[in-house]
C-alpha cells in the first residue's frame, strides 16, 4: 500500500473527475443549462390542434427564443387545447393582439410555437389568451385535403 | 428418473445459492452503519477499486467516443445532417454505452481482483482467523468494498460518458469538420437531462450495486481451493456481464416513455 496521504489524494481527484464529469454531462452535454428555470410569465393560448407540440418546447419570435411552453392541457367543454407558455420577463412588450402559430422546424423536426406581433399599443398581460392562434398543420389532414381536391378537379 | 434427480439437484443447488447470496447482501448492508466511524476503509478500497480503474475507462471512453464519431460521420453524411453526430455520439454514450460499458469493464477491471482477493482470504483462512478474533469479516472486509464499488461505478460511467463526448468531438469537429457550434447545440437541444443524462445515472447506480454484490459474493461463497478461486473469478466476469446486459434491458424498457 501507499502512503496514505497519497490514497487520499488520488481518492479526492478520482471524486473530483467523476463529479466533474457528471457536472459536465449536466450542463455541457443536456439542456439543462438551457431552461435554468428563468424567470417568466404566463400566457395562454386555445388551439383546435396542437399536433406534435411538447413541453418544453420553444416559444420563438422573430426566430429567437424568447420562452417556452410550460404547460399542455385540454379543455373539454371547447374541445380545445390549452397551452401555456411561459414568456421570460425581458420581453414583457408583446402587443395584445400578438397571434400564436404552430410551427414545425424543417420538415420533419420538433414543432414550436411562433408568435407573431400585432399592432395594438396595449400590451399582453401575465396569464392573458392570445386572441388569435393558428393551429398545427397536420400533414395527413394536408395530403387528404389536397387528394379531395385533386379527385374533385378530376371529375369535372 | 436419474435425470430427474439430477435436475432438482441443480434446481435446489442453484436456489440454495441464491439464498445465501441475498443473506449475504443483507448482512453486508446491516454490516455497513459500522463503517460510518471508519472512512478509512472506505478510502483505501476506493483506491484500489475506482482510482485505478480509471485509466482503462477514460482510455476506452476516449476510443468508443472516437469511433462512434466515425462511424455515425459515415451514416449521417448521406442525409446531409452530420450535425446531429454531437446528439447520436451523446445520447448513446449517456443512454447506454457508458453505464453498460463501464460495467463490463469494471467487472473485468475491479471485480476480478475484489473476488480473487476474497476468495484468497477465504482460502487461506483469514476470514476464519478473523471470526476467530471476534472480528466480522462482512464489517471489516466485504462492506468497504462494496461500497467502494457502488460509489465508484457512477462516478466512472461519468467519467466515460464525458470523456466518450469529447472523443467524438475531436473527430467530428477537428478531424472531419462538424461545425464547431451545431455539434454542442443540437446535443443541448435533444439531450434531456432528467430524461436522458438522469436514466443513464440511475442505470450505473443499480450496476454498481450489482457488480459490487456478484463480485464479493463469488469471492466469499468460493470453493477454498486455488481452483475454486479461479472459477469463482471467471464467474464473477460472465455473472456481472450477464446482469448488467439483462439488467440493462429491464431498465430501459422501464424507462422507454
Amino acid at each position: 500500500m501507499f502512503h496514505s496521504k497519497a490514497i487520499e489524494i488520488a481518492v479526492g481527484v478520482f471524486v473530483a473527475a467523476g463529479l466533474g464529469a457528471l457536472f459536465i454531462l449536466a450542463i455541457k452535454v443536456s439542456n439543462l443549462s438551457a431552461f435554468s428555470d428563468e424567470a417568466g410569465y404566463p400566457l395562454q393560448a386555445r388551439f383546435d390542434n396542437i399536433g406534435g407540440l411538447k413541453v418544453q418546447a420553444p416559444v420563438t419570435m422573430a426566430g429567437v427564443r424568447i420562452g417556452r411552453v410550460d404547460k399542455i392541457s385540454f379543455d373539454d367543454e371547447t374541445f380545445e387545447a390549452v397551452v401555456t407558455l411561459k414568456v421570460y420577463d425581458q420581453y414583457d412588450q408583446l402587443p395584445k393582439d400578438t397571434s400564436a402559430s404552430i410551427f414545425t422546424s424543417g420538415l420533419l423536426g420538433e414543432q414550436y410555437v411562433s408568435l407573431e406581433a400585432g399592432g395594438d399599443m396595449d400590451n399582453l398581460q401575465p396569464n392573458d389568451q392570445f386572441m388569435i392562434t393558428q393551429s398545427a398543420l397536420v400533414l395527413e389532414e394536408m395530403i387528404g385535403q389536397f387528394l379531395f381536391k385533386a379527385a374533385e378537379g378530376g371529375t369535372e | 428418473m436419474e435425470w430427474l434427480s439430477q435436475l432438482g439437484r441443480s434446481g435446489l443447488r442453484f436456489f440454495e445459492r441464491l439464498g445465501r447470496g441475498n443473506l449475504f447482501l443483507f448482512y453486508v448492508l446491516l454490516g455497513s452503519f459500522s463503517l460510518l466511524g471508519r472512512g478509512r476503509l472506505l478510502l483505501q478500497q476506493m483506491y484500489s477499486v475506482g482510482v485505478l480503474s480509471m485509466l482503462i475507462i477514460t482510455v476506452a471512453g476516449l476510443f468508443v467516443g472516437m469511433v462512434l464519431g466515425l462511424q455515425g460521420y459515415n451514416t449521417l453524411v448521406d442525409f446531409g445532417s452530420e450535425e446531429s453526430l454531437g446528439v447520436m455520439v451523446a445520447l448513446s454514450l449517456v443512454q447506454e454505452l457508458g453505464p453498460v460499458m463501464t460495467a463490463v469493464l469494471f467487472a473485468a477491471r475491479a471485480g476480478t481482483s475484489l473476488t480473487a482477493e476474497i476468495g484468497l482470504m477465504k482460502t487461506t483462512e483469514q476470514l476464519s482467523g478473523m471470526e476467530m478474533m471476534a472480528v466480522d469479516p462482512l464489517r471489516r472486509v466485504i462492506a468497504p468494498r462494496f461500497w467502494a464499488g457502488f460509489i465508484s461505478l457512477p462516478l466512472l460511467a461519468g467519467i466515460f460518458s464525458a470523456v466518450g463526448v469529447f472523443g467524438g468531438y475531436f473527430v467530428g469537429v477537428g478531424l472531419l469538420g462538424v461545425d464547431d457550434g451545431a455539434f454542442w447545440s443540437q446535443i443541448q437541444n435533444r439531450v434531456d437531462f432528467y430524461d436522458d443524462v438522469l436514466n443513464g445515472i440511475i442505470k450505473s447506480i443499480v450496476f454498481g450495486f450489482v457488480a459490487a454484490w456478484i463480485a464479493l459474493f463469488e469471492g466469499y461463497d468460493t470453493v477454498p481451493t486455488s481452483e475454486g478461486v479461479s472459477r469463482a473469478t471467471t464467474r464473477t466476469v460472465v455473472h456481472t456481464s450477464l446482469a448488467v446486459l439483462g439488467l440493462d434491458f429491464v431498465l430501459t424498457a422501464l424507462m422507454f416513455d
